[in-house]
């Protein structure tokens, strides 16, 4: 296993003070916490960042690390030779979360398994509520659909230690259901102490971005490709909409890129629907060949006063 | 059969239900109604209902004030500007973008 740098996680150099890891700690956190930043990678690197200030802050551990680095450095294994040196360890989170890596674990000792966890629970409590996020197709949302999900969930087994368990629900999903609404399954969440009752499980709804629409609320919104002469003169395209149905439109002439169609109610089948939206796109034909060149060229020339940089009054 | 519910836009929940939903006490969901960053139906604590976006923003809500430390107006305030960076974000694909 390899020495985690955590003064590169954090940005910082070996000589750091205490007052720079706290002040570059915080900036990370802010910068790559998951809610804020919603580029893929950024929920691991927000632990690391807060795995490498855990260990960083404190200065036995830091001291621990620094000692475990200059033994890798010199070709030893970064494990500290007597086994021991744990002792004295604090191991209230500075930070949040509370997973941490296998080399955190190999340094500072598998104490860190459930340590500062779970305070004990009084008895006859109600579990606790949980939530799931699911992940649908804008075709599912549309028509709705039937969903087989699969939970894996944590539950006491009969020794009261918890373990992983894995659940099958079927889920209808309704026509028209939206992001961020959710599915409430009473009783499905994590089993209760003593005879309390167990929680709620809640199912987040999220859609996956989908090829061709679009979404915003209850409308969808699409690109249709459009030839120079459709937007300039005007014409009527046909144009694919959600369901598997085909509309003609009518490009009125004269439009510009960027203009939105409106196609009352084809949106999103809530109540009330929403409205699909055509985004005229301009598509120019390539310059392959004598011909096209020419063509070009004779377009240039019907507008010889007209420039596309000239102040529009 | 397991009883299911759809949570949607009609304001649903009660105070009880977000906070079992979120591992909060009803006092740390208070703060957040008084600041206006939650918006339930009903005249107080007691009639209060909530929707099926009220609870993924506590959700939010209770991540930043676990993680960053910040405080209620700094949350609400955090939760709006996410709220206009994903509007905008939604004007730059419904652009093309």
């Amino acid at each position: 296993m390899d020495v985690k740098d955590y003064y590169q996680a954090l940005g910082v150099a070996e000589t750091a003070t205490a007052d720079e890891i706290k002040r570059a700690y915080k900036k990370l956190a802010r910068k790559h916490h998951p809610d804020v930043n919603k580029e893929p990678g950024a929920e691991a690197r927000f632990k690391d960042i807060g795995e490498a200030y855990e260990v960083l802050q404190d200065d036995k551990k830091r001291a621990a690390y620094d000692r475990a680095r200059q033994r890798a450095a010199s070709g030893q294994g970064f494990e500290p030779e007597d086994g021991g040196g744990f002792e004295g360890f604090d191991f209230g989170s500075a930070t949040a979360g509370g997973d941490y890596s296998d080399f955190f674990e190999q340094l500072f000792g598998g104490r860190m398994r459930g340590a500062g966890g779970r305070p004990r629970s009084p008895r006859d409590t109600r579990g606790q509520d949980q939530n799931v996020v699911l992940e649908i197709d804008l075709e599912e949302a549309l028509a709705g659909a039937q969903r087989k999900i699969t939970l894996r969930v944590p539950a006491l087994d009969a020794q009261g230690h918890v373990e992983l368990k894995e659940r099958t629900l079927d889920i209808n999903i309704p026509k028209g259901v939206r992001e961020g609404q959710h599915l409430r399954l009473s009783g499905q969440g994590a089993p209760g102490h003593g005879s309390g009752p167990p929680g709620d499980l809640y199912l987040e709804i999220k859609l996956r971005p989908h090829a061709r629409y679009r979404v915003d609320g209850r409308d969808l919104y699409f690109d249709l490709p459009l030839a120079p002469w459709e937007l300039a003169l005007g014409a009527k395209v046909t144009a694919a909409v959600p369901g598997g149905a085909s509309i003609e439109l009518t490009v009125p002439p004269g439009s510009t890129a960027g203009r939105k169609l409106r196609i009352k109610s084809k949106g999103l089948p809530t109540d009330p629907p929403g409205d699909l939206y055509a985004v005229l796109t301009l598509v120019l034909p390539p310059v392959e060949g004598d011909a096209a060149q020419q063509a070009y060229q004779a377009f240039q020339a019907a507008f010889p006063e007209w420039s596309p940089r000239a102040p529009r009054g | 059969m397991i009883e299911t519910q759809w949570i949607d836009d009609r304001a649903e929940l009660t105070l009880i239900d977000l906070c079992q939903a979120c591992g909060l006490e009803a006092e740390q969901i208070t703060v957040w109604v008084v600041e206006g960053m939650l918006e339930p139906a009903g005249a107080g604590p007691d009639e209060w209902r909530f929707d099926s976006r009220s609870l993924a923003r506590v959700r939010v809500a209770q991540r930043l004030v676990r993680d960053l430390q910040i405080d209620p107006p700094g949350v609400a305030l955090a939760l709006e500007l996410l709220d206009e960076i994903a509007a905008l974000r939604a004007e730059v694909r419904r652009l093309g973008g």
